[in-house]
């Protein structure tokens, strides 16, 4: 299976690259991918460079234009798909039927990765998708347990890459509008999920109270430490008790999954976190790498390095495990 | 006169009881001026057979009542007997299908079929892509501004587009029933607490302000989007029809009010004061519709271009 790692700067994508990865993904300083986030991501110049560093090492380049383009100014993500394309990606990851009729039409010898942000959650879906644009691969929702996904994989005629470290959406992933609801700029649209440009943290009686857009996320006691108010990890109160009505401040960890994952037929593993920085970035992928190559009973050492590196020192499963629902 | 814009009444996102249900879409058939009916379990498989008993009655009531009646399919399908529903409602000959996933436009593919709102069109080339797929009608993501609005309607001439213009706003879709675990229970072993919660359950920041409402494995504003303009707006904007979600209060009373919207003899301003007092207990909103937070109200202004901001 082949290790696929984020990278939100020309850095952390060397440190990827040499900590050993299969592929790196990574997208253009702009509205056009999913980790808009200031002071992260490319420009094209940077691309090109990074692109080369990676060829050099025979690791390949994704580029993610995964949001879903604005009605009127498409051809700014149609430029950059031509710019990633000539700068020789090995593969586009898209979310956007429209852009992905214009890949298949205009760079017909592209590789197309859909993005999870498309929601193929079914073999129809996906058969879609392979249908109408000639996807080669598809990133799976995180709304799948390994039992789906071998289904899936056995009827299906592309690859399937899941997610199996890092940040965890609670929600089906491109259907979330929950981040622009509170503050008006979201995944789909912004490439941007309860951005910092819309956090408040306020003292109330004692407590750090942390706002997403006015709204109350999460309330902390002295000796609680204070999470940052993503949507869906805040604490609310539904009928008489104050819980984490969605998901607690949890990431995903799934590498104790490896053997099931490859007998599901899963070609790519993913590793989530374009916002991270170089040292977390290495630290990830070369643990992660030792973790694949390792035998099964090495594995456990491995996977506690990797715990102490997850948000808030706690992990799941997620929809990967059935009790999860 | 009546105007040409439509009034469709979207798929009753909740899970009321089989009685409550049909009794809702038979009032509906005998005294609510919409035009469509979209009919059909949405969120959760889990509830499908809730509505079979009567599923057929209500069909023939709406249609003997001059209703047209579209056929709603499942927003997330991951099982095989999810895909096995989903094909089983694309494959009647009868309706309109309406698709609320991908699995949906593939089995409808070629075949003239209407795209629900939890299809993701943001842009004019989606939608053109659809149409050519058969997409005879397409109501646009909640959290679409006007503008992008007037960019799709404007670049796919022609074309049938609805706004989702009364309702709490369907916000997400998980794999994880939040409203079953709030209840101690999990998806597999939910015992359908949602039908305890008609409106769905309140969900509040624990600065005690109402933020959410879960719905099975949906989740919805707490607060209720109401787009209000006059029929000039509406056609500038190139919307065809306009798209009202079930919620628990007099439907049959909600939608003739956007009837006399539509039709120039209602101001937006009286229709929004009318709509409060037949749910008062649920803000409105409709930042989305003017590029905001979706949870923001933004008041109409007089003689000013409020729908293209």
């Amino acid at each position: 299976m082949e290790l696929i790692c984020p990278a939100g700067t020309p850095a952390s994508f060397r440190e990827a690259v040499d900590a050993g990865a299969d592929a790196v993904y990574c997208g253009f300083r702009d509205e056009t991918n999913a980790r808009n986030f200031p002071g992260l991501n490319f420009d094209l110049a940077e691309l090109r460079d990074a692109m080369d560093y990676a060829r050099a090492r025979k690791v390949k380049t994704f580029v993610a234009l995964n949001t879903f383009m604005t009605a009127g100014k498409e051809d700014l993500w149609y430029r950059r798909a031509r710019e990633a394309s000539e700068a020789g990606a090995d593969a586009l990851i898209v979310a956007d039927f429209g852009l992905m009729a214009h890949v298949a039409e205009h760079h017909p010898a592209q590789r197309l990765h859909i993005s999870v942000q498309a929601s193929a959650s079914n073999p129809e879906a996906i058969s879609y998708l392979v249908d109408c644009f000639g996807a080669a691969r598809i990133v799976l929702p995180r709304t799948l347990t390994i039992q789906d996904i071998a289904r899936i994989a056995r009827s299906v005629d592309c690859e399937l890459e899941v997610f199996v470290f890092g940040g965890l959406c609670v929600m089906a992933e491109g259907r979330c509008s929950l981040s622009s609801y509170a503050t008006g700029k979201s995944p789909n649209m912004n490439g941007v999920c309860s951005p910092a440009s819309h956090v408040r943290y306020r003292q109330a009686g004692g407590d750090l109270v942390s706002e997403l857009g006015g709204f109350t996320i999460n309330r902390f006691s002295e000796e609680e430490p204070a999470g940052y108010p993503t949507l869906c990890k805040g604490r609310f109160a539904v009928g008489q008790s104050a819980t984490y009505a969605f998901e607690d401040p949890v990431s995903l960890d799934v590498m104790d999954q490896l053997d099931e994952l490859r007998a599901a037929g899963v070609k790519a593993l993913k590793v989530e976190g374009r916002q991270r920085g170089k040292a977390y970035i290495s630290e990830v992928v070369s643990t992660l790498r030792a973790t694949l190559k390792a035998a099964p009973a090495d594995r456990p050492v491995l996977m506690s390095r990797l715990r102490k590196l997850s948000e808030g020192q706690q992990t799941t499963k997620g929809a990967y495990e059935k009790r999860w629902r | 006169m009546k105007s040409p814009l439509k009034l469709t009444l979207g798929p009753l996102l909740y899970l009321w009881p089989t009685e409550r249900w049909r009794d809702f879409y038979f009032a509906i058939a005998d005294q609510s001026p919409v035009d469509v009916v979209v009919l059909g379990e949405t969120v959760c498989s889990k509830r499908l057979h809730f509505m079979e008993p009567e599923f057929m009655a209500v069909v023939e009531r709406l249609e003997a009542a001059g209703k047209e009646v579209r056929l709603s399919t499942l927003a997330l399908v991951t099982l095989d007997r999810e895909s096995k529903y989903q094909r089983s409602v694309a494959g009647d000959e009868g309706h309109l299908v309406e698709a609320n996933d991908l699995s949906a436009l593939q089995m409808l593919k070629g075949r003239r079929h209407t795209v629900g709102p939890f299809v993701n069109v943001y842009n004019g080339p989606s939608a053109k892509l659809l149409a050519r797929n058969g997409a005879a009608s397409i109501c646009l993501p909640p959290e679409l501004p006007a503008a992008s609005v007037a960019e799709i309607t404007r670049s796919c001439p022609g074309g049938d587009f609805e706004l989702f213009a009364f309702g709490r706003l369907p916000l997400a879709i998980s794999a994880r029933c939040a409203h079953a675990r709030s209840k101690g229970k999990t998806k597999d072993n939910c015992q359908f607490v949602c039908q305890e919660d008609p409106d769905g359950l309140s969900v509040a920041t624990l600065s005690n302000q109402p933020f959410l409402a879960l719905n099975g494995v949906q989740t919805v504003s707490h607060s209720c989007q109401a787009l209000l303009e006059g029929p000039e707006e509406w056609d500038a904007l190139g919307v065809t029809s306009l798209r009202l979600s079930p919620q628990d209060c007099d439907m049959v009373a909600v939608s003739a009010l956007y009837r006399k919207m539509l039709d120039g003899h209602l101001e937006p301003a009286e229709t929004g004061s009318r709509i409060r007092s037949l749910y008062p207990d649920v803000p409105l909103s409709n930042g989305f519709h003017h590029g905001r937070a979706g949870a923001e109200w933004i008041a109409r202004q007089r003689n000013t271009e409020g729908a293209s901001r």
